[in-house]
């Protein structure tokens, strides 16, 4: 230490050059440093500047959608059949619940005391949960009732990441009454996924699953709104930078009347089978009951395994839409249409007469086809009042299978009508072709005879009996079925009427061929006995023509009915179509059931009960009426 | 002293108050340190989401430097030199202490002494350059064999025991000041090209010394994009938040991706990448100036001190601040590994900047002291 004083004087020039020499080769080493650390920053800021930009634009903007509301709908009156109504679910925040798993798993046994939950709801839970991020809210319990709500909020307290959350669901008011038209919507399922547009169906849980529900999903569906956010790494959203309102789904009112319709339901009763107003005019259902219905609104939230349990094992069938999709055999209800075959084609007169003895046989064949009713000489008319088989059997013949299907084709049979309702069945129009394709077998003569009393091959659907009966009554004017009348871009803008589906080829093209059918369903209804119904249309303010229908449900060669264990009462489908005015027609009525004694006897009283009802209703044409309602 | 106050506490106020009416220091580096504690102030504003009570901890520590500062710039440079050995002995000794008894998180780093909590490593980055300037100034210059190798053992030690802790970069920064020390002394040409063509032959061994973690480190530095969410996720996001940044910056607290929190560490290590997030390419070549403008500052100084050991001390510590700079940046940038240097005076974190402003202190005494006085 003594030392170091002197030893800092020593040489202090040279020193002091060799240290300014390299503190000025350090100085520019070091700018040199920094030049390049400069470098880098051009090269990242300028150059890659724009990339880094987008990466860091894409990595914390998300675009959201937002569910548009589902469109509603109503019947012409704007009575409401399907809602979007506040409903209330329990959610979860799995990253809330304390414990992790195992304290979520506590959780849920424990909320089981307070709120029933399923093992299905669980289920869902746990997949729902698997594809979202901790702090998201995750759905357990849909639909909470009242009582429900209160005792958990009694409770509330134990539960921490459990909150009540309100929700919009679909709703059914009328329960059963129009789920066989409406349909329903249910979860969107995985297959449905693959097909759907992705972008519009973004945040959207639920899809129209069957009937008008299926069938309008475009037009109900609407368009979903996008959120712009800003999220953090986390992936929480830090703040909203745009936000565009979704276009709600258009509401459809549907040319059926709810009147009608609950009468119609209450007429059929517990019968199995379907009825269908129409008005031939245009083609526009006004009822359509399939029963036995069930209440849509069990499928909305998914429904329980022991509800659907029930459906399914139910023998009575009550998920089969029986107006559009139940296989019948026609009968006899298919003989006006066999006339105006004989008639268009040339084949007969309406004055042409036909000898009935009991029994008809083709020339040369020693089989006998049955007829219950050996009138004697018909002409037409008569034929079809008093449903004399002979008449069909031989015009069926002489017509030959295929210029019988191909005129009865014409009506809209073996195909599907193309009702604006999801699900609709084909139904067979006997054919020489069909048999061919199906069977791999030959046409023999005896099943152009049978088919000419709408027997054998033939199954038809309520809906295609009706669409072909209102080609009838509109006097050939063919109108295909539908069931949507109006469409309302949204609350308070007037409903815009739908355009009518396109008009198939006029069926009839002489108006006396048609009056001579006419006059023969006329008959059949106000003529004495043996007219098939007469007097069905006593106190009716119009005229009613009509035709009914008694199929055989069971082997058609066995005479005897031995064999079969079933009442006289439950032996036949039975069915009766009908319109009126019979003049200038404004509604035809198919009533079709599975069982019954005859068409006379079971089908055709519903259908005149059906007629009285319409009578109260008829307001000839009614626009629809906008729903006088807050937007909700 | 030519005071005859007997009263201590008087003569105490006396100085303070000749200290106050005229602070012996060099105006143009104070105003650089206090534009450049500025700057750190106001990114940390933003990048803490302007949480005013990490900016107030961090004005508390330079307060608490600039109160170091100002003591030191007062004490003599031959004082310094008489108590270095002293100092160098001391900060290897808490090394050691650190070494048996620390605690930190993942690495011992810290010592805690109840009132502070500090890292012993950091004042090794000053004793270290004092050290070297001492041994060197005790022998004629330029240096020879011997005192070279003094020096280097005396580099070893400090280093070595913060590489085990394991703190790699600042180990890095106690190696510059010394090797710093040694440049500025005069080493000849070929001896430097010597010892660098040796380091490069040796640069394979260091392989086998190194943590796992260092290991890792590299080779995500390599390829950050192979560990997109693990230790890549640092590099890469960092690069996103300097890139997109562009020339002109998205603007003060608008920088989403230290905000957003996708920048980690966005207070401290990586508080350079909010900066040039924010401020844009015309921000970073502002400050990257100003540091040049610091350490250009400081060799001059070092440049005009009184005496050997003066120049040398000042030249090191002023060269060794370029390291910070240019390991920070780096890391920032993309460019060199990930290790823990902050970025000094703007990153936070108390024991550098306090450290830092005392070794400024020290190039404010070696001003006062200069070869031509007022």
């Amino acid at each position: 230490m003594k030392l170091s004083g002197a030893r800092a004087l020593r040489n202090p020039r040279s020193d002091a050059e060799i240290f300014r020499t390299r503190a000025i080769v350090g100085f520019l080493l070091i700018a040199l440093g920094l030049g390049a650390l400069i470098a880098r920053f051009v090269f990242l800021q300028i150059q890659r500047g724009a990339e880094f930009a987008e990466t860091s634009d894409k990595q914390r903007i998300s675009v959201r959608s937002v569910a548009p509301a589902r469109g509603l709908i109503y019947d012409r009156n704007g009575t409401l059949l399907a809602d979007n109504i506040a409903a209330f679910r329990l959610e979860v925040v799995p990253e809330a619940v304390a414990g992790g798993r195992k304290g979520l798993d506590k959780m849920l046994a424990e909320l089981g005391d307070v709120i029933a939950i399923s093992d299905d709801d669980i289920e869902r839970f746990q997949s729902a949960r698997a594809k979202k991020k901790a702090f998201e809210s995750v759905p357990l319990r849909l639909k909470l009732s009242e009582d429900e709500i209160a005792r958990f909020s009694v409770d509330r307290w134990r539960f921490p990441g459990v909150e009540v959350v309100p929700y919009l669901t679909r709703a059914y008011p009328l329960r059963s009454l129009f789920t066989h038209v409406v349909g329903y919507v249910g979860r969107i399922d995985a297959k449905e996924l693959e097909h759907l547009d992705a972008s519009a169906y973004a945040g959207t849980t639920h899809i129209g699953k069957t009937g008008v529900e299926r069938w309008y999903e475009d037009e109900l569906h609407g368009t979903p709104g996008s959120e712009t956010v800003e999220v953090g790494a986390d992936g929480r959203v830090r703040r909203t930078l745009d936000h565009i309102p979704p276009t709600p789904g258009k509401n459809l009112y549907l040319s059926l009347d709810a009147r009608l319709q609950r009468a119609t339901e209450d007429v059929l009763g517990s019968r199995l089978g379907a009825a269908i107003a129409i008005d031939p005019r245009n083609g526009e259902v006004l009822a359509m009951v399939s029963e036995p219905g069930f209440d849509g609104n069990l499928f909305v939230n998914g429904i329980s395994r022991a509800d659907y349990a029930q459906l399914i094992d139910d023998p009575r069938k009550p998920l089969l839409n029986r107006a559009i999709a139940g296989a019948f055999l026609p009968g006899s209800t298919m003989k006006p249409f066999v006339a105006a075959a004989g008639l268009e084609l040339g084949l007969r007169r309406p004055s042409d007469t036909v000898v009935s003895t009991g029994e008809f046989h083709i020339p040369g064949q020693k089989r006998g086809y049955r007829d219950d009713f050996p009138a004697g000489s018909v002409d037409l008319k008569l034929a079809i009042a008093w449903s004399v088989n002979t008449y069909f059997y031989s015009l069926a013949l002489e017509l030959g299978i295929d210029r019988f299907s191909n005129f009865l084709g014409r009506f809209g049979f073996g195909a599907k009508t193309g009702i604006d309702i999801a699900g609709e069945a084909v139904g067979v129009l006997p054919s020489a072709e069909w048999k061919r394709k199906t069977q791999n077998k030959a046409w023999y003569p005896g099943e152009t005879v049978i088919a000419g009393i709408g027997q054998g091959y033939w199954v038809v659907t309520p809906i295609q009996l009706a669409h072909a009966l209102s080609v009838i009554a509109a006097k050939g004017a063919n109108r295909p079925p539908h069931v949507l009348h109006a469409m309302q871009e949204g609350i308070g803008l007037s409903p815009q009427p739908a355009p009518l589906p396109l008009p198939g080829p006029s069926v009839i093209a002489h108006p006396g061929n048609w009056k001579a059918i006419e006059e023969g369903m006329s008959l059949a209804v106000n003529g004495p006995p043996p007219s098939t119904v007469s007097g069905l249309g006593q106190g009716f303010p119009y005229a009613i023509a009509g035709k009914t229908g008694t199929a055989e449900r069971y082997s058609r060669y066995d005479e005897t009915w031995t064999s079969i264990a079933t009442s006289a009462a439950e032996r036949h489908q039975v069915l009766f179509e009908c319109f009126a005015p019979a003049e200038e027609p404004r509604i035809a009525v198919i009533v079709a059931l599975e069982t019954g004694k005859s068409g006379a006897s079971d089908a055709a009283p519903i259908a005149r009960k059906i007629l009285d009802a319409w009578l109260k209703y008829d307001d000839d044409a009614p626009s629809p009426r906008v729903a006088q309602q807050d937007a909700r | 002293m030519t005071f005859e106050f007997d009263h201590p506490g008087t003569r105490l106020r006396l100085l303070a108050r000749r200290w106050l009416r005229a602070p012996a220091l060099d105006w143009p580096l104070a105003l650089g340190l206090l534009l450049l504690g500025g700057v750190g102030l106001i990114t940390l504003y933003s990048a803490g989401d302007l949480d005013a009570k990490i900016v107030l901890n961090q004005s508390a520590r330079f307060v608490l430097g600039t109160v170091l500062l100002l003591l030191i710039s007062r004490i003599s440079p031959q004082n310094l030199r008489k108590w270095t050995p002293w100092l160098y002995l001391g900060s290897v000794l808490l090394l050691v202490i650190v070494a048996v008894l620390g605690e930190g998180r993942g690495a011992n780093r810290w010592l805690d002494l109840k009132l502070v909590r500090f890292q012993p490593s950091e004042l090794a980055k000053l004793t270290m350059p004092m050290m070297a300037a001492w041994v060197l100034s005790r022998r004629e210059l330029p240096p020879k064999f011997f005192s070279l190798a003094i020096v280097a053992v005396l580099i070893a030690i400090p280093a070595g025991l913060i590489a085990k802790q394991p703190d790699l970069g600042t180990a890095l920064l106690v190696v510059a000041g010394g090797m710093f020390a040694i440049f500025l002394a005069g080493m000849a040409w070929w001896r430097i090209g010597l010892v660098a063509a040796a380091a490069a032959a040796a640069a394979p061994m260091a392989w086998h010394f190194m943590h796992d973690y260092q290991k890792k480190r590299l080779f995500t530095f390599l390829d950050p994009a192979a560990d997109r969410l693990g230790d890549g996720w640092h590099i890469m996001q960092s690069e996103i938040a300097v890139g997109s940044g562009g020339l002109w910056g998205k603007g003060w607290h608008h920088g989403t991706q230290s905000q957003l929190e996708f920048l980690p560490e966005h207070t401290t290590d990586f508080i350079f990448a909010v900066f040039s997030e924010e401020w844009g390419l015309i921000g970073v070549i502002a400050v990257i100036v100003l540091y040049l403008f610091i350490v250009g500052r400081g060799l001059t100084i070092a440049a005009n001190a009184r005496d050997t050991y003066s120049r040398l001390l000042a030249g090191s510590f002023s060269m060794s601040f370029f390291v910070y700079v240019m390991v920070n940046g780096g890391m920032v940038a993309g460019i060199l590994p990930v290790v823990g240097v902050p970025m000094p005076l703007i990153s936070y974190g108390g024991t550098s900047v306090v450290a830092l402003l005392a070794g400024f202190g020290m190039l404010m005494a070696i001003h006062n002291h200069r070869r031509t006085p007022r």
